[in-house]
Formats: C-alpha cells, structure tokens, sequence
C-alpha cells in the first residue's frame, strides 16, 4: 500500500500537525519508504494468533475507588502557557 | 595516581564508605569532568548545585552509618525521566522549560537509595532515533573516534547522553530507557554495559512515553558489576504503574561472579544476516568460544519469525507514539504557537513543537490506527508479536538459559552518514535488539571486541523474563574473557 499527496495532507490533519505544501511531496516519500518496509508483514499467516494486548501476563491490576491525590491546582498550572483562575485559557471554542 | 573518576562505581562505593573518599569530593571531581567535556553535548542540563548539595547529606548519612547502596555516587538522568523541579524536556522544543513538580518512580528510588544527580542527559527527541542526532539540544558527539581520524562519530541513541558520559567518565552511571535498542545500541556503539530489563521490572511512572507497551528504564555503566548494582535500585514494583510487576528484586550483585557452567545457551540462526560484516560475526564466534570454554553448552537454535519484528514494530511503536504525544497540545504544558481557531493552534503548535522524525512517526502511527487500517496493519502487527514472543517461549521452553547475538550490525558511524534519505537505513540499525522489546524480556549488551577502526563492538544476551541474573552471569564472564577496551583519548578535555 502507498499514500497519495492527499492522504499525506488527511494524515497530517489526524495527527493535528499543519504541513506546508513544500512539505507534501518529501513526506509522501519518507512515508511510502516505511510502508514499503513494513510490506512483508502481509505474507505472514496469522490464522488463529491472538494479538498481543498484555506484555507480561497478569491480571489487571486495581485498587480501592478513593480520592487519593488532589487540591494541588496551582501544581497542575504551573507549566501551562495561559492560565487563569486555576483554568487553562485556550482560543474561544463555542461562539 | 587515578584519578577518582577512573573509579568504576563499585570501587568509589567502597571508597565511600571506607571514608577514603568523601561524597562532595566525589561530586566535585565529577563536575569538573562534565564542565571540561562540554563540546560531547552529553547533558541538557547540569545540576551542579544540586550534586553538592545531595553529596553534603550522603556525607552526613555515611558518618552517622545510615548509608544507602548508593550512597554519594554520582549519576546522570536521561532527560526522559521527570525530576522535581529541574526541567525535563525529553529532548524536544515543544517540552522546553517544562518543570516537573514530581517525580519519577525509578529516579525517586535512586534518590532514596544516596544517589547523587549531576544533571539531565541529552537523548533523541522522545527517545526516537539510533544516533542521538534527532535532539532538539544538537547532537551528542561520541567520545570515540576512528584510529587516525577525528571526524565526529554518534553514541548510538536514543541514550546517547546516557553512554557518551558514562563511557568519557563524566558520571558513573546513567538512567536511560530502552524501546527498540536504545539503552543496548548506544552501550555497544560507546563500548559500556547497558540492561533492558524485562517489561515490568522498572516502574514507567514519570518516565515521558514513547510506546508504552516497548518502553522499559534500564541503566548504562562502565562494567557489569556497576550495571548490577543500579538496576538492583532502580527495579521494584510501583502501585503507579498498572504494567509494574509485583516480584520481589534480587540482589543482583550477587549473581554477577556466578558464571555460566552448566548453562544452555542458544545461538539463533536466524540472527546469521546476509551482508553482516565479517567483523560482526567473527565477534560473535569469538562469544560463543568464550561461553562454551567457561562451561556452559551451545545449542542452535530457531526464531523463525525474527525477520518480522523490526517492520512489525515500525508500526506498533508509531502507533503507541501517536496516542501518547497527542497530549502535547499546547494547552497544560510546553510550547503553543498561536493560530486562527483551538484546531489551528494544536497545529501550528505540534509542527513547530516535534522535529522531522518525531512528526514522521507520529503520521504513520495516526494512518495505521486510522478507519480501514486498524486491522491490516495495527492489529496484524499485535498478532505477529505474539508469534515473536512464542518463539521465544518455546526455546526457553527446551532448557535454554540464555540467548547470544550481537549488539549491532555494525561499529558507530559518523554524524550526519545515516538516514539522511531513506528513515528505514536508520531503523535497521535496532535489527538485534527490537525483537527483545517485542517480546518484553531482557537483553544486556556487554563490550566484546573492537572493530578494525578500532571502536568498541558489543554482544547481546537475551534472557527469560524476570532473569536478569543470568544476563549480568553471562555478561561478566564475555566481559572477563574479552580483550580490555583501552578508554578512548581525552580529546575532548
């Protein structure tokens, strides 16, 4: 499989990265040669293999539903680019 | 006389707690190293006021006999890992000035432990790259060169700070982490001793993700015996991190002089690569003979789906990566460039904030998760590392012990020779290593031998999960039997 200029621009746009036009072509490049890398997993028979999800096998591990960290606000703000009020400012969403 | 920091870490230990040596004159030693050694680039930050400061209280406790087995030695912290209140940036412009108000589990227990930091490592951004030329702080430069030469080579990567300061003796150890091969590459390319533990061993908690489900903490020192010892304080389950196994740790020390007679080791002959260099696989024979003349038996062995595991985890990897830096967002923390709209921000602020490699993984990763792809390409590639690990299972399974490959396809090259094209000429640098993290178990690179330019080449063993023991065994015996690394010439000082 191969990717389009199109898809290239699609792609960018998921991944919330703007791409010049400059950029298209030499990305669709760099992407294509990774593709084709991965290419042979195609000719792999996986019938029947279940996918890995848990590394090291073990139950899921949980804990008691409490509070057990909180009320550290000015913490939490501390490395934001635009704060108020212990809110992080962003550009307006809803008109 | 040598000098104190030709110490390995066992030795300054020891002095330390003899009362040969104090804490503050260990440190400053150190700091004097790391200033003279600016133009290598190992470190992003250096913490010099906060060494002294951490040496006067390891002194303390050593006069009132409450020393820990760290006690006053001196570290460098790759700067993936948070640390309170010094920045962590994780080699990236779009975390630069992030100042953490925690921190990291596995730093924590080396604090706890009477251990010393001399500051923040440089890396590959987001741990992303095999050279250390992907940094958004410059390269690190390796203190090793090619016999007559004095063009630049890399460390290895992503912990090049790490192996470059450990292996031109500005620290005595270094943390570092291990995704695809970057604690284990960058310890061949520098000739110095790197573990990945098995998936679960350390604590991932604060540890800035790449793919969570490769990622593994692990140390970078200067002898199997000092790698031992670190690990052993770095290791032990964390509540923190739900993939953090609750399995007691071993003294790993202890297991360092216990020699491999009797032990099976297996040699994979699917690692046996066309166009491998003759360098690499007489290096290998050289191991095996080493091994086999301290007692322990060769057994041949196969991994038959070995040749899958570097393009299986080119998308697993991407994958993971583009979830876990969607949270770079310009809004909590770090870098934001403005825009027209809340959309056009994250935009502008992610192609400016990530460099070249970190936005190529990140796309590829967002296209193989993306509607139609999920299953060819994601969910294909999970199903092949289960073939991987099988693989792998069914050797331990027929009384193998331990695995013997080699580190790298090659010696370190210089900066600016690779990838510069084709991405993927980069990634077949991590062709022996990745397979270990697709598999989550442990892998050591020990130095073995040099190349015919005179620069270290490693050997790897890989082990069965939660056996680590038998690694540093192993290691220190190819470490005994190999010819000793003559320390590369300080023309950096």
């Amino acid at each position: 499989m191969s990717v389009d200029q199109a898809t290239v621009r699609r792609i960018a746009h998921l991944a919330r990265i703007k791409v010049s036009d400059d950029d298209v072509p030499q990305l669709q490049d760099e992407l294509n040669a990774i593709l084709r890398f991965v290419e042979e997993l195609a000719s792999v028979d996986v019938e029947g293999v279940e996918p890995m999800t848990s590394v090291m096998p073990m139950p899921m591990k949980k804990r008691a539903d409490v509070v057990t960290d909180g009320g550290i606000a000015d913490a939490i703000l501390a490395n934001a680019p635009a704060s108020e009020d212990h809110f992080f400012k962003v550009p307006k969403v809803v008109e | 006389m040598t000098a104190l920091t030709d110490l390995s870490l066992a030795e300054a230990r020891d002095a330390l707690l003899k009362g040969q040596v104090s804490a503050v004159e260990l440190a400053r030693a150190q700091i004097a190293e790391i200033e003279r050694a600016r133009i290598l680039n190992a470190f992003i930050v250096e913490t010099p006021d906060k060494a002294l400061a951490m040496a006067a209280a390891s002194d303390a406790r050593i006069a009132k006999a409450e020393a820990g087995p760290l006690e006053g030695i001196p570290l460098g912290i790759k700067d993936l890992y948070c640390t309170e209140g010094v920045q962590t940036t994780a080699a990236s412009h779009i975390l630069e000035g992030f100042t953490p108000a925690y921190e990291s589990t596995v730093s924590a227990n080396l604090w706890r432990d009477g251990a010393v930091m001399l500051g923040k490592l440089n890396l590959d951004e987001f741990a992303m790259g095999s050279s250390n030329e992907t940094s958004y702080f410059g390269p690190v430069v390796s203190p090793w060169r090619r016999a007559g030469s004095e063009a630049p080579l890399v460390p290895g990567g992503s912990s090049g700070g790490s192996a470059a300061a450990v292996a031109a003796k500005l620290c005595f150890g270094a943390t570092a982490t291990d995704t695809g091969g970057s604690i284990r590459q960058p310890a061949a390319f520098t000739g110095t001793v790197g573990i990945k533990p098995t998936y679960g061993r350390c604590s991932r908690w604060g540890i800035v993700a790449f793919a969570s489900s490769l990622d593994q903490a692990g140390p970078i020192a200067r002898t199997v015996r000092d790698a031992a010892i670190l690990l052993r304080s770095m290791a032990g389950h964390d509540p923190k991190d739900t993939t953090s196994v609750d399995v007691p740790v071993p003294n790993y020390e202890a297991a360092v002089g216990r020699g491999v007679k009797g032990m099976r080791i297996g040699i994979p002959r699917e690692y046996r690569l066309d166009g491998m260099p003759a360098e690499i696989d007489a290096l290998w024979r050289q191991g095996v003979e080493w091994l086999k003349e301290s007692g322990a038996t060769i057994v041949d062995i196969s991994l038959p789906h070995t040749r899958y595991a570097l393009p299986a985890y080119y998308i697993v990897a991407p994958a993971e990566a583009s979830s876990n830096l969607a949270r770079y967002d310009g809004v909590r923390y770090g870098l934001r460039v403005p825009g027209k709209d809340i959309v056009g921000m994250y935009e502008a602020t992610r192609a400016a904030g990530f460099g070249k490699e970190v936005r190529r993984r990140i796309m590829i990763g967002a296209y193989v998760l993306s509607a139609g792809y999920y299953d060819a390409y994601y969910v294909r590639a999970q199903k092949i590392r289960t073939l991987i690990r099988q693989d792998f299972e069914r050797a331990y399974a027929d009384g193998i012990d331990a695995i013997l490959t080699p580190a790298t396809p090659s010696a370190a090259f210089g900066l600016g020779e690779k990838g510069s094209a084709d991405p993927v000429e980069m990634y077949l640098n991590d062709v022996f290593t990745v397979t270990v993290n697709m598999a989550g178990l442990p892998g050591i690179a020990v130095p073995a031998g040099t190349s015919s330019e005179g620069l270290p080449l490693g050997l790897q063993l890989i082990g069965r999960p939660f056996d680590e023991e038998t690694l540093f065994a192993a290691a220190k015996v190819i470490e005994d039997a190999a010819p000793k690394l003559k320390p590369p010439p300080k023309w950096w000082a």
